[in-house]
């Protein structure tokens, strides 16, 4: 085998919980990371991105306490993003078990940055992260901040840059398609990975299994990663009436975070705003992606039955 | 159960951590990450684990005073499992930034993977690929592992020995199939991460654990 194709769950994460953009409709949250990282790890992900969500506002990675506690348990490679901004910083969430930091806010102000990191701890852990925006004439425009700040830096030149300065992976989210469910952009995709000779993770976009293979094929993606498409396969309505968010009926974990949960209820809201993303489990992504020829790791590992409840959604 | 300590060697570039969870996981708690010589000399299994550049590697083993640990350590016929750059690093030499001298346990070259002009087989090499029976695995850490068992590679050199029967498996990657696990006596040696390849990796540090 040559060319095998990662399928990434990306989580992002705002205290200890998973959480997702719904539309324009603020954060919610899913359940607990260490939960979702744990299905992921178990139904055959082959990497996982824990993205802090919120480490611009506070300056930093939040993410230590997380990262501890699911690298006893989950092994399989790990990529930290948000808020990384020093050495000191990537030195402390590697420490804590991640194997690899992608850093995007950070990198744009100083890109002396990925060069010292690069030759600190190696080209192999530390990823680029880039957020683009396409704009009219058809150039892309690196974003920052989560995608909330324009740069006026040219996303395409600034991947190539990255990787003379030692960036040894690089992760392209476009701005335009996170959340929507429309599909990744595929010509940003392909542009950059064309351009590198560096790994390209495609992210942002993904609403059904279909745009995964697109993005592989068409856009040349090494690896490619989702939030919606996997997160709402592997959501579970409850159906107690009356919820908080400590109630022992969420099954996928208490949240200790303050948050509304009525919508997982599956006959009040739970099936309202992410009608559009038609979920898959990895196995099924995995399954389509053998069907189109394009090689990745097989999913049949032991332990997988043991989770079948738990990750199937009916 | 195991018996024993394994101790894993830390010359500032390891993936320590993740190769003692891994460890513990499968039941091997005594554990010590270290580069006190004595502990290494001690050690009742040894792991040289690692990432990174070999000119690096090869720096801060030399600057910690504990090549003639390993070395002596090595001798002893204990099993010494070297993963990834600790792989290389068993190696007599390497090209990577210039000509570097490894440990020399196993004689060989470490070189840089040959990448494709299309940019389609990038390197580094990050992500899964499979292992190809050469040898036969019996007695060694790969023993009751499928043929073309997926494991997860994170590199941009590989391990080039002289002698090709001690090479268990290759790997292929566009057009490069290189020798991605080697065993010479007590000395093995695995190109991917094992703490990093699920289920099937953490039975390659169960066996390499339980192993006399």
């Amino acid at each position: 085998m040559s060319l095998s194709v990662r399928v990434i769950p990306r989580l992002d994460i705002k205290g200890p919980n998973l959480i997702k953009g719904l539309s324009f409709d603020g954060y919610r949250a899913l359940g607990t990371a260490e939960q979702f990282a744990r299905i992921y790890y178990e139904e055959g992900a082959d990497e996982l991105i824990y993205q802090d969500v919120v480490a611009s506002l506070y300056q930093r990675n939040s993410l230590t306490d997380i990262i501890r506690k699911t690298a006893t348990e989950i092994f399989i490679p790990l990529t930290v993003a948000g808020g990384i901004r020093s050495i000191d910083d990537i030195r402390g969430i590697l420490r804590s078990g991640a194997d690899k930091v992608a850093i995007n806010t950070a990198a744009i102000a100083n890109p002396d940055l990925i060069k010292t990191a690069a030759h600190t701890f190696g080209s192999q852990c530390i990823v680029l992260s880039i957020e683009a925006k396409r704009r009219e004439g058809g150039w892309y425009e690196a974003w920052v901040d989560y995608g909330r700040q324009p740069t006026g830096v040219d996303a395409i030149e600034w991947a190539q840059r990255a990787v003379d300065l030692g960036a040894g992976e690089i992760l392209v989210t476009s701005v335009d398609r996170e959340g929507m469910g429309t599909g990744y952009d595929i010509e940003l995709t392909r542009q950059i990975a064309t351009k590198v000779p560096v790994p390209v993770i495609a992210c942002g976009g993904a609403g059904k299994a279909e745009h995964v293979t697109q993005v592989i094929e068409v856009g040349m993606a090494d690896a490619v990663s989702a939030a919606s498409l996997f997160h709402y396969n592997y959501l579970q309505p409850v159906d107690t009436l009356f919820m908080s968010s400590d109630s022992d009926a969420l099954r996928m974990g208490k949240q200790v975070d303050e948050g509304n949960v009525d919508y997982l209820h599956d006959k009040l809201c739970g099936a309202i705003p992410w009608t559009m993303i038609e979920s898959a489990s990895i196995p099924e992504i995995k399954k389509r992606l053998l069907d189109h020829d394009i090689d990745c790791r097989s999913i049949d590992s032991p332990g997988m039955s043991d989770l079948a409840s738990v990750g199937d959604p009916s | 159960m195991s018996s024993g300590q394994t101790v894993i060697v830390d010359y500032k570039l390891g993936n320590l951590f993740s190769v003692e969870r891994a460890l513990h996981k499968v039941g091997a708690v005594n554990t010590l990450i270290s580069n006190d010589s004595e502990a290494i000399e001690n050690a009742d299994r040894l792991i040289l684990p690692g990432v990174g550049a070999f000119g690096d590697g090869m720096n801060n083993l030399k600057e910690l005073g504990i090549i003639n640990s390993i070395k002596t350590y090595a001798a002893s016929g204990r099993p010494l499992l070297g993963v990834c750059l600790g792989m290389q690093m068993l190696m007599s030499e390497s090209d990577e930034f210039g000509r570097n001298e490894g440990l020399g346990l196993v004689s060989g070259n470490v070189v840089t993977l040959e990448q494709n002009e299309d940019n389609r087989i990038k390197v580094p090499h990050i992500g899964w690929n499979t292992l190809s029976p050469v040898e036969s695995w019996s007695g060694s850490i790969l023993r009751d592992l499928e043929d073309e068992t997926y494991m997860y590679f994170l590199h941009s050199y590989v391990t080039v020995p002289d002698d090709p029967k001690i090479i268990l498996a290759t790997t292929t990657y566009g057009k490069n199939t290189y020798c991605s696990v080697f065993k010479k006596d007590n000395l093995t040696g695995v190109q991917f991460h094992p703490e990093r390849s699920g289920k099937d990796g953490l039975d390659i540090y169960e066996r390499f654990a339980n192993d006399n």
